[in-house]
C-alpha cells in the first residue's frame, strides 16, 4: 500500500516537472547563499585559530617590552637565559616589498618549543640551512605561490597547516629581512622551568609578563564583520524559504483532490502524512546536496575578495582557499532539512486537521482570507513593538540585528495588508466594469502572490538599506580621506642616522616635515596606537575634529591634552576631561575626538615633544612632507638619488588614498554581491509563484474571455498586474530601506566598528532599483502571461465542462 | 430482513444534518436500510435529497450524527479513523459521482489503482475490465485528456477492479449514453452474481433501477 500511495504521490512531480524544478531550485539557493556565508566564516574562523597556534603562543606566557618601549634587545635575552629562565625570542614584523606584504616571525631553532616547529624542518641538516644565511623561509602553500619571484627573500618552504600570509624564519634572518638586528618583539616563557630563578623585576625590569595570546584577538576583531556577513546570509536564506513555502504550500494544495480520493480509497491519514514528510525531506535533501555544492562555488569566489577585506581592514589573514569541513555540510544540509520543515510542516498541518470531505479546489489556497490577514497585521503589530524596544533598550551588536530582524519581518508580514488596502482603493475608484473587475481580481490573487511579494520586499529594503549605507559611508570616506591625508609625501627611513640625514636634507626642500613616530601599547583595555604630532597648522586646517575645542592643538603642543580617535571614545564611554592612561603609566586628559574610519584600533594623539618625552626610544623612522604636489615626482627622484631610498620607503598622497579605497571598495564587494544574489533570489520567487498561479487562475480567467476578452488582452492584463503589484510593493519598500540604512549606520556600525555615519540619502539609486524592481517583475510574469495568449481555446473550454 | 443471511450493510436510524451559514439542515433524519450480500439496490431521489450523503456515510466518509451503520459486521460509528481507511481500502468500492480520478496517473494506473492499494490487482482481469468499459485504447492517456463519459468509465473500472465486497456507486451511468450505460451495469450485475458483492446504486434513471432486485426511494431524510 505504501508503495502504490507513494508513486501515486509522486506521480504528479512527473507531470509538473517545472514545480519541481523550481522548488529544488530555490531551496538549494536558498541552502547556497547560507552555506557558502557559512564556508566564508569557517575559513577565517580557521586561520585565526592557526595564527594564534604559531609557536604555542596560545598556550604560554610571555615578556614583552615594558612602558612603551618597541623592542628588547638582544642582550636582555642573553641575561634571562644566563639566569636561568628559559625562554625563547621571537621577532616578528611585517615585511613589504613592491606591492607584497607578509609577516615575518623570526624564532630560535635551538630554544623554541620543539613541537611548535613545522614538522619540515625536523629532517637531517635542516637545522644548518635554516640559521646560515641565506637561510629557509617556511610558509602555506598558497603564501609560497603569491611570493613566487619577489626579491630579497629566502628560500621559501610550502609547509602544509600553517596560517597563510606568514613566513616563518631564523630569527638571525628575520632581524636582517625586517631591519631589526639586535631586536626582539618578545620572549616567550618555555612551561619547564628552573626551581629557583632570580625575580624579573631584578634582571629585566624594562619587561612586562603576559598572559597567553588569546586566539580571540582577531576573532573579537572581526566579529562583527562576519556577524553582518551571517546576517545577510540568513536574509538570503530567507528570501529563498519564501520561494520553498509556496512551492511546497502550491505542490500540497493542487493534489488535495488526489489527498481525498486516496483517502476516500483507504490510505490512513497517519501513510498519507507520513508519506508527504517523508517527501519532503527526500526532496529537502536533494536540494540541500546541489546548495551545499553551489554554496560551495559562491565561497570559493568571494573568498579573495573577503580575505582582502580581512586583510585591509583588520590585518587578519585568512587564506584565500577553501577546505570542506564536514561540519560545514552537515550544517548546510541541516539547514535544507530545517527550512523544508517549516515551509512544509504548515501544509502537512493543513492536511491533517482538514476533514475528509472538505472541497478539494485549490482556489481555497487563493482565496483572500480575511482572517489570515488580521492574523499577519496583528504579527506584523508585535514585531514592530519589539523593534522599538529593541531600539530604545537594546544595546550592541546583538540588540542591532534583533532591531534589523524585526524590522524587516514586521514590515514583510505588514505588506499583504498594505497592498490589499491601497487595491481596495483603487477598486472604489475604478469605473467600467473591466477596470472593477481588474482591481477585485488583482486583490483576490493577492494571497497567491504574498509571500512572493514579502519576499521582493525584503530583498528591495535590503538593497535600499545596505546601498544607502555603503554610499553614505563612501561619500563620508572619501571627504574625510581628503582631509586627513594633507601630506603629500610620506617618507622612512631605513635606520635613525638615516632618519637625521633626511630631516636634515628635506627641511630646506619642503614647506613642513612632520614627524609620524608611534608607540604601540594598551590604552583602556585594548590595543592602541600612541602617535605624536607637530605644532602645524596642517592639523587645525584638516584634521577632522568630532568633539573638542578650538585650542586642542596648542593644548597638545603644550603637552596638556590627548585626542583620541571615535573608536576608542565610544567604547570606552569617554568625555572630555576624563585622564588618558597612556601606557607606561602616565596619562593626559582627553580634549578632543577625531573620526578614524576603517581602522579597528583605538588610537591616542598627543604633541610630539610629550611623545619624545613618555617613550625616549620611540621609532622617529618616518615623516610626513607637505610641498607643492607639483615637486613630489621630483623630490622622489631626488631621495632615490641622494640617499638610495628603496621605493618601497616613499608612498605620495594620492597612493595611500587609492589604497584605502580599494580596501573599502572590496569590502563592499560582498555585500554587493550578496544583495544581487538576494534579489535574483527574490525575482525567481515571483517567477514561480506568477507561474504556478497562472495554471490555477484558468477558472477566474475563462468566464472573461467568454464573454469578449481575447485572450492576448487578457495576457496584457496579467503583466500589467505584475507590474503594479511590484510597483506598489517598491513604494513600501522605500521608508523599509531607509529605516534599515539608518538602524545600520546608526546602531550596528557604532556596534561593529565604533563609528557612527551620517545617513546620506539618493533617490536616483532608488529610481535604478525600482527599474530592477519592475524588469524583474515583467520577467517573472513574461513567461506566464505569453502562455495566456498562446492558450488553445480548448483549454479555456475545459473550465466550462469541468465544472459540473 | 432474513436473519440467517449475513448482512452486508445495515444502516439504522441514520440521521445527519450539515451546518449551512447559522442554520442547521438535516438532511437524513432516520433512515434504515440493509443489504445482504449478492443483492442489489437502486438508491433514487430528487436532486440534493440526500442520496450521495447516504453513500459516504455507508462507506465511511463521513460519520452520522446518531444511528448506526456496520459494514460486512463492523460497526461505523465507533471506529478509528484507520479503521474506516481499512475498510474503505479492502471492503468497500465507491464509484463517486465526480470521479476523482488521480489527474497525474495515466487511464491504465488509474484503473489498476485501489487493487493494488488492496493488494488484490489482477493484471488479466483489469484488462478484461478495460476491455468490457471500452477503454482498451485510452489506457496511455491522463484523466484530463477524457470525456466526462470515458473518465466515469475508468472510475467504475477502477472500483471493479479491486472486486470489493460491497459497491457502493453514485450516479455511475450518469455521464453515459443509454447503450453504453446498459452495457456497464450489465458488467455490475455480472461482477455481482460472480463474486456475491452486494451492490447500492443512485441512479435517476427507472429503467436501470428497474434491473436491480430492489429500489428504495429517498425523500424528506426517510427512506421509502
Ligand atoms: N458539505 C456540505 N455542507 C452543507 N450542505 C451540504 C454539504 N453537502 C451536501 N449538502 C447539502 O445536503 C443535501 C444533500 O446533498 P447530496 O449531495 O447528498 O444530494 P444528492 O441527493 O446526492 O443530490 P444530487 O442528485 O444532485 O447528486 C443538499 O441539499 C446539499 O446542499
Ligand atoms: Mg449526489
Amino acid at each position: 500500500m505504501w508503495r502504490v500511495a507513494l508513486s501515486a504521490l509522486l506521480s504528479h512531480w512527473r507531470r509538473h516537472p517545472l514545480q519541481l524544478a523550481t522548488l529544488l531550485l530555490g531551496l538549494a539557493l536558498a541552502t547556497a547563499l547560507w552555506s557558502g556565508v557559512q564556508a566564508i566564516n569557517a575559513e577565517a574562523r580557521a586561520s585565526y585559530a592557526r595564527a594564534a597556534q604559531v609557536l604555542d603562543q596560545d598556550r604560554l606566557d610571555s615578556l614583552v617590552p615594558a612602558r612603551g618601549l618597541t623592542h628588547i634587545g638582544q642582550d636582555v635575552f642573553v641575561t634571562l637565559r644566563r639566569a636561568g629562565w628559559q625562554v625563547t625570542p621571537v621577532l616578528e614584523g611585517q615585511w613589504s616589498r613592491a606591492g607584497n606584504s607578509v609577516l615575518v616571525y623570526g624564532l630560535d631553532p635551538f630554544t623554541a618549543p620543539a613541537g611548535s616547529l613545522p614538522d619540515a624542518m625536523q629532517g637531517e641538516g635542516r637545522i644548518a640551512d635554516f640559521i646560515a644565511p641565506p637561510g629557509l623561509a617556511y610558509a602555506a602553500p598558497q603564501t609560497v605561490e603569491a611570493l613566487q619571484g619577489v626579491a630579497g627573500l629566502p628560500p621559501l618552504v610550502a609547509t602544509r597547516g600553517m596560517a597563510p600570509g606568514m613566513l616563518f624564519t631564523d630569527i638571525g634572518i628575520a632581524q636582517t629581512l625586517l631591519r631589526a638586528e639586535g631586536r626582539i618583539s618578545r620572549l616567550l616563557i618555555l612551561p619547564d622551568q628552573p626551581l629557583t630563578r632570580p625575580a624579573l623585576t631584578d634582571i629585566a625590569p624594562a619587561l612586562e609578563r603576559r598572559a597567553p595570546l588569546q586566539q580571540a584577538d582577531t576573532a573579537q576583531l572581526t566579529g562583527s564583520f562576519h556577524l553582518n556577513l551571517t546576517a545577510f546570509g540568513f536574509l538570503s536564506f530567507a528570501v529563498g524559504l519564501f520561494i520553498v513555502h509556496s512551492a511546497i504550500g502550491l505542490a500540497f494544495e493542487q493534489r488535495r483532490a488526489m489527498f481525498r480520493t486516496l483517502r476516500a480509497l483507504g490510505v490512513p491519514l497517519r501513510v498519507l502524512v507520513g508519506l508527504l514528510a517523508a517527501e519532503v525531506m527526500l526532496l529537502a535533501l536533494a536540494a540541500g546536496l546541489v546548495g551545499v555544492a553551489l554554496g560551495y562555488a559562491i565561497a570559493a569566489a568571494l573568498l579573495p575578495d573577503v580575505a582582502a577585506t580581512l586583510r585591509g581592514l583588520y590585518g587578519a589573514s585568512v587564506s584565500g582557499s577553501l577546505a570542506l569541513r564536514p561540519a560545514w555540510w552537515l550544517g548546510g544540509l541541516a539547514m535544507a532539512l530545517a527550512g523544508a520543515g517549516v515551509a512544509g510542516g504548515q501544509s502537512l498541518w493543513r492536511l491533517w486537521s482538514l476533514p475528509l470531505l472538505a472541497p478539494a479546489q485549490p482556489t481555497a489556497w487563493a482565496r483572500a482570507s480575511a482572517r489570515a490577514l488580521r492574523w499577519q497585521g496583528a504579527a506584523a503589530g508585535a514585531l514592530a513593538v519589539i523593534a522599538v524596544l529593541a531600539g530604545v533598550y537594546g544595546s550592541g551588536i546583538v540588540g542591532g540585528f534583533l532591531l534589523l530582524g524585526a524590522l524587516l519581518i514586521s514590515a514583510a508580514l505588514a505588506l499583504p495588508g498594505l497592498l490589499a488596502l491601497m487595491l481596495g482603493g483603487a477598486a472604489r475608484l475604478a469605473r467600467g466594469p473591466l477596470a472593477q473587475w481588474f482591481w477585485a481580481d488583482t486583490r483576490q490573487q493577492l494571497p497567491g502572490l504574498s509571500l512572493a511579494l514579502m519576499a521582493l520586499l525584503l530583498a528591495l529594503s535590503a538593497n535600499i538599506g545596505v546601498g544607502t549605507m555603503v554610499s553614505s559611508f563612501r561619500l563620508t570616506f572619501t571627504a574625510w580621506l581628503d582631509q586627513r591625508l594633507p601630506s603629500e609625501l610620506y617618507v622612512t627611513a631605513r635606520d635613525m642616522a638615516e632618519a637625521q640625514r633626511l630631516h636634515a636634507w628635506l627641511e630646506p626642500r619642503s614647506d613642513a616635515l612632520l614627524p609620524i613616530w608611534k608607540v604601540e601599547g594598551t590604552v583602556l583595555g585594548g590595543p592602541a596606537e600612541v602617535y605624536g604630532v607637530a605644532d602645524h597648522r596642517t592639523y587645525p586646517d584638516n584634521w577632522p575634529l568630532i568633539v573638542g575645542r578650538d585650542d586642542v592643538w596648542q593644548t597638545l603642543a603644550r603637552g596638556q591634552g590627548a585626542i583620541v580617535n571615535e573608536q576608542l571614545w565610544r567604547r570606552a564611554g569617554l568625555s572630555l576631561g576624563d585622564a588618558i592612561p597612556l601606557p607606561g603609566g602616565a596619562a593626559r586628559p582627553l580634549v578632543g575626538v577625531y573620526a578614524d574610519y576603517g581602522n579597528p584600533k583605538g588610537q591616542v594623539i598627543i604633541g610630539v615633544d610629550d611623545l619624545t618625552g613618555l617613550y625616549p626610544d620611540v621609532d622617529r623612522r618616518r615623516y610626513a612632507i607637505r610641498t607643492d604636489p607639483a615637486q613630489v615626482p621630483g623630490l622622489k627622484t631626488a631621495l632615490v638619488d641622494e640617499f638610495g631610498l628603496p621605493a618601497d620607503n616613499m608612498i605620495d598622497q594620492g597612493r595611500v588614498k587609492e589604497i584605502s579605497l580599494m580596501v573599502f571598495e572590496r569590502t563592499f564587494l560582498v555585500t554587493g554581491a550578496l544583495n544581487v544574489l538576494t534579489m535574483g533570489v527574490a525575482g525567481f520567487a515571483m517567477f514561480t509563484s506568477l507561474l504556478t498561479l497562472s495554471t490555477m487562475r484558468l477558472p477566474q480567467l475563462a468566464p472573461v474571455w467568454a464573454l469578449g476578452l481575447t485572450r492576448a488582452r487578457l495576457a496584457r492584463l496579467e503583466l500589467g498586474r505584475a507590474l503594479l503589484l511590484a510597483a506598489l510593493t517598491m513604494i513600501v519598500a522605500v521608508p523599509v530601506g531607509l529605516l534599515l540604512a539608518w538602524v545600520l549606520l546608526a546602531v550596528v556600525n557604532v556596534a561593529a566598528f565604533g563609528w557612527k555615519l551620517p545617513m546620506h540619502v539618493f533617490p536616483t539609486d532608488w529610481l535604478w532599483l525600482g527599474v530592477l524592481a519592475l524588469a524583474a517583475a515583467g520577467l517573472a510574469a513574461a513567461w506566464p502571461a505569453w502562455r495566456l495568449a498562446r492558450l488553445s481555446p480548448t483549454a479555456l473550454l475545459k473550465v466550462f465542462a469541468d465544472e459540473r | 430482513m432474513e436473519q440467517g443471511r449475513a448482512m452486508l450493510l445495515k444502516v439504522e436510524q441514520v440521521e445527519k444534518s450539515y451546518q449551512s451559514g447559522a442554520a442547521r439542515v438535516a438532511v437524513l433524519r432516520g433512515i434504515d436500510l440493509a443489504l445482504a450480500a449478492g443483492e442489489t439496490v437502486a438508491l433514487t431521489g430528487e436532486s440534493g435529497s440526500g442520496k450521495s450523503t447516504c453513500l459516504h456515510l455507508c462507506a465511511g466518509l463521513d460519520r452520522a450524527d446518531a444511528g448506526r451503520i456496520a459494514v460486512a459486521g463492523q460497526d461505523l460509528s465507533g471506529a478509528s479513523d484507520a479503521t474506516l481507511a481499512r475498510l474503505r481500502r479492502d471492503t468497500v468500492g465507491l464509484v463517486f459521482q465526480q470521479f476523482n480520478l488521480i489527474p497525474s496517473l495515466t487511464v491504465a494506473a488509474n484503473l489498476a489503482f485501489q487493487a493494488r492499494l488492496s493488494g488484490r490487482h489482477d493484471a488479466d482481469w483489469a484488462a478484461r475490465l478495460a476491455d468490457r468499459l471500452g477503454l482498451s485504447a485510452l489506457l496511455d492517456r491522463y484523466p484530463e485528456q477524457l470525456s466526462g463519459g470515458q473518465q466515469q468509465r475508468v472510475a467504475i473500472g477502477r472500483t471493479l477492479a479491486a472486486r470489493p465486497a460491497l459497491i457502493l456507486a453514485d450516479e455511475p451511468t450518469g455521464n453515459l449514453d443509454e447503450a453504453t450505460g446498459d452495457s456497464v451495469l450489465d458488467l455490475m450485475l455480472e461482477l455481482v452474481a460472480e463474486t456475491g458483492a452486494g451492490l447500492l446504486m443512485v441512479t435517476h434513471s427507472t429503467r436501470l433501477a428497474a434491473r436491480l432486485n430492489r429500489q428504495v426511494h429517498l425523500r424528506g431524510g426517510r427512506l421509502a
